[in-house]
């Protein structure tokens, strides 16, 4: 158990080994930050407006730097570092996203080494949401609001002080650490039982994933996508604000030195499949929205098993024009086939 | 429903009855508190889904480009200057589009009622007239409406669309108290110095997803600059300098045609308030070139036409 009041403290000691980022409030905007003892953090938010994704997969990212002249080529690695990191506060939606986001940077015969490396250095703190939002639908994608995948330990809000579980052997070395914690009691406990059972209950928002990958087989070429698609502006908030979409490109700065940087890309943007010969084979947003909609509930699923969707809402929350996934997904699902 | 919502519906009705146009691009009601969404209505039964209240935000001349056959289209004061400016630099034909007029009392800035609220989630919202009720937990408030309009909407001298060819309901009120360049003074006051931080502070979150830039109607251009590869203008990271030339060069660009919709603020997930980097522009225009853009489609944006009288003081 951890008070409320003592998190500050908690901060100041994971930071002697660990940069520790928490969600922090600047101009009424929530999102996580690198804090150290002191700072206030946010923790009683609903959820940050971008993902912690950032932080293991930074938007941009200096893979190394090189230099080209007539003795060849000179690359330096040093920019990627080795630092041990603790996310505090990860919704569990967000949690699990890194679940998710791990097979893909994990699996076939290539492994991502830059964003493995940050992965195995961070430990997830989570944060259970007991109250969450009306837009918040992961008990539908396979997770809940006090869901543990994903998480090394998840905090549990029982009222002046946090409920810490452990989950994995990181999250053990981690509370290991911190011996001035106090045991939870049986209440603490049970507390934390009947909080479970109305959280679960206050996900309100449901969306019908069950078979719809099996649909999105029948329908790539259905017409339904042009209708799904016209109030689209195609930009990437949808893609960027989602915890699991992970697409890149990579970028050389200069031919003759510089640095080579990975950058976040999105499948709504036209350039993302312009093809050097002018070809563009998803010319259109028809294309484009449903290569998002495949991609996380059919591609993923046929890949890695899952639907890389976590029901975070931030999509449907933000999209500017007020296109909303879940509506999209019911329209799809109740579509027939021809 | 209000009056003007069933004027709409009847006038769109009676155009796609007639076979005056083949749709109408309006509003519907969103499936979250505060929102509105577009709706596009090609059949005599679902006009109904049209609504007109001040959640309508979204500036519809958006998804007027491009549109094949004659469209309707449900426009504020800002959607109709977008649109004359539309019309004048020959992005859509006058005679395919059919422009209803609506007045405009103020779009609800969400992000201001997000703040008010402090986080907390909103089950349901009302806007009437002069006010806004919101529902959550625990609570039900009702607050100003004049409080939490968007910037743009405060110091908007145009609620009643300039160019149209239907209007619907009474013409607001336009304000001749309000200074329109008010929400700019104090950073315009600062030192280069501050307001170089001040940029820097604001357009630091950005996250390069282009929602501003998508959801402005008159950024039309078939291949944005940004999106050259041959050549590469400039770096495609979320890094200051990058973000920061995007931004410069998109304000320059929208130089006399912005005709300060607030659009782009509003769809902004960072909050960065883009209108006032623009509102900016619109006030070197206005004192150079007495020119205000939209107001008529006849009239050319001053960085859209040449004269040989022009008196290029700028060249020493």
């Amino acid at each position: 158990m951890v008070e409320k009041s003592k998190i500050s403290k908690l901060i100041k000691d994971l930071s002697k080994e660990h940069e520790v980022f928490a969600p922090v409030k600047r101009k009424g905007l929530v999102s996580f930050k690198r804090v150290s003892e002191g700072d206030e953090t946010c923790l009683g938010f609903q959820n940050t407006k971008k993902p912690p994704k950032e932080i293991l997969f930074p938007q941009t990212q200096t893979l190394f730097t090189f230099k080209v002249d007539k003795n060849g080529v000179e690359i330096d690695e040093s920019p990627t570092t080795n630092r041990k990191m603790v996310l505090l506060g990860v919704r569990p939606c967000d949690a699990r996203s890194f679940a998710l986001v791990d097979r893909f940077f994990s699996s076939g015969e290539f492994k991502d080494p830059y964003y493995l490396r940050m992965r195995e250095n961070a430990a997830i703190v989570g944060l259970a949401c007991s109250h969450p939002s009306s837009t918040c639908f992961c008990m539908s994608v396979g997770g809940s609001p006090i869901g543990k995948e994903g998480a090394d330990i998840l905090l549990v809000d029982l009222g002046d002080s946090y409920m810490m579980e452990t989950i994995s052997e990181k999250g053990e070395k981690l509370i290991g650490k911190l011996p001035w914690l106090k045991d939870a009691q049986n209440i603490d406990m049970e507390k934390t039982r009947k909080l479970r059972v109305e959280a679960e209950k206050a996900v309100q928002s449901k969306v019908p994933v069950e078979g719809l990958s099996k649909k999105l087989d029948g329908i790539f070429e259905d017409s339904l996508w042009e209708r799904l698609r016209e109030k689209c502006v195609n930009c990437a908030v949808c893609t960027y604000l989602c915890p699991t979409c992970y697409c890149f490109d990579i970028l050389d700065e200069e031919a003759d030195g510089g640095r080579r940087v990975r950058i976040w890309d999105s499948c709504q943007f036209s350039f993302f499949t312009a093809q050097g010969s002018g070809h563009n084979p998803r010319p259109s947003g028809k294309e484009m929205m449903r290569q998002r909609v495949m991609h996380k509930f059919n591609y993923c699923v046929k890949n890695f098993g899952e639907n890389f969707c976590v029901g975070c809402g931030r999509c449907v929350r933000e999209c500017p024009a007020n296109l909303d996934l879940r509506e999209v997904i019911e329209k799809i699902s109740s579509a027939e086939i021809r | 429903m209000n009056a003007i919502e069933n004027s709409i519906r009847e006038i769109a009705k009676q155009l796609l009855c007639e076979k005056k146009v083949e749709s109408i691009i309006g509003y519907e009601q969103g499936r979250i508190p505060l929102r509105s969404t577009p709706c596009f209505v090609d059949r005599v039964e679902d006009v109904q889904r049209l609504v007109w209240n001040a959640t309508c935000d979204i500036n519809l001349a958006k998804y007027l480009t491009g549109r094949k056959g004659k469209t309707a289209i449900i426009a504020k004061g800002c959607d109709a200057r977008s649109i004359a400016v539309l019309l004048n630099e020959k992005q859509i034909a006058r005679e395919k589009v059919f422009i209803i007029g609506v007045p405009c009392t103020g779009i609800v800035d969400r992000k201001k009622v997000e703040e008010k609220l402090e986080g907390k989630e909103i089950f349901d919202a009302a806007v009437e007239s002069e006010t806004i009720i919101l529902r959550g937990e625990g609570y039900q408030s009702t607050l100003p409406k004049k409080d939490l309009l968007c910037n743009s909407c405060v110091t908007c001298k145009y609620k009643n669309p300039p160019v149209c060819d239907v209007f619907v309901g009474t013409k607001t009120l336009e304000s001749t108290e309000v200074d329109e360049f008010s929400q700019i003074l104090p950073i315009e006051s600062e030192s280069a110095e501050k307001r170089w931080e001040h940029f820097k502070e604001e357009l630091g979150n950005c996250l390069r997803c282009y929602a501003c830039r998508n959801v402005c109607p008159l950024c039309y251009c078939k291949v944005c600059f940004v999106d050259q590869t041959t050549p590469e203008w400039f770096g495609r990271t979320n890094e200051l300098s990058d973000t920061m030339i995007y931004h410069l060069v998109r304000a320059f660009h929208l130089a006399g045609r912005c005709v300060n919709c607030g659009a782009c603020s509003r769809a902004c997930p960072m909050n960065i308030d883009l209108s006032e980097l623009m509102k900016k522009i619109e006030k070197i225009v206005k004192e150079r070139f007495n020119h205000e853009a939209g107001i008529s489609a006849e009239k050319t944006p001053p960085l859209g036409e040449f004269k040989m009288n022009d008196p290029q003081e700028f060249i020493k």
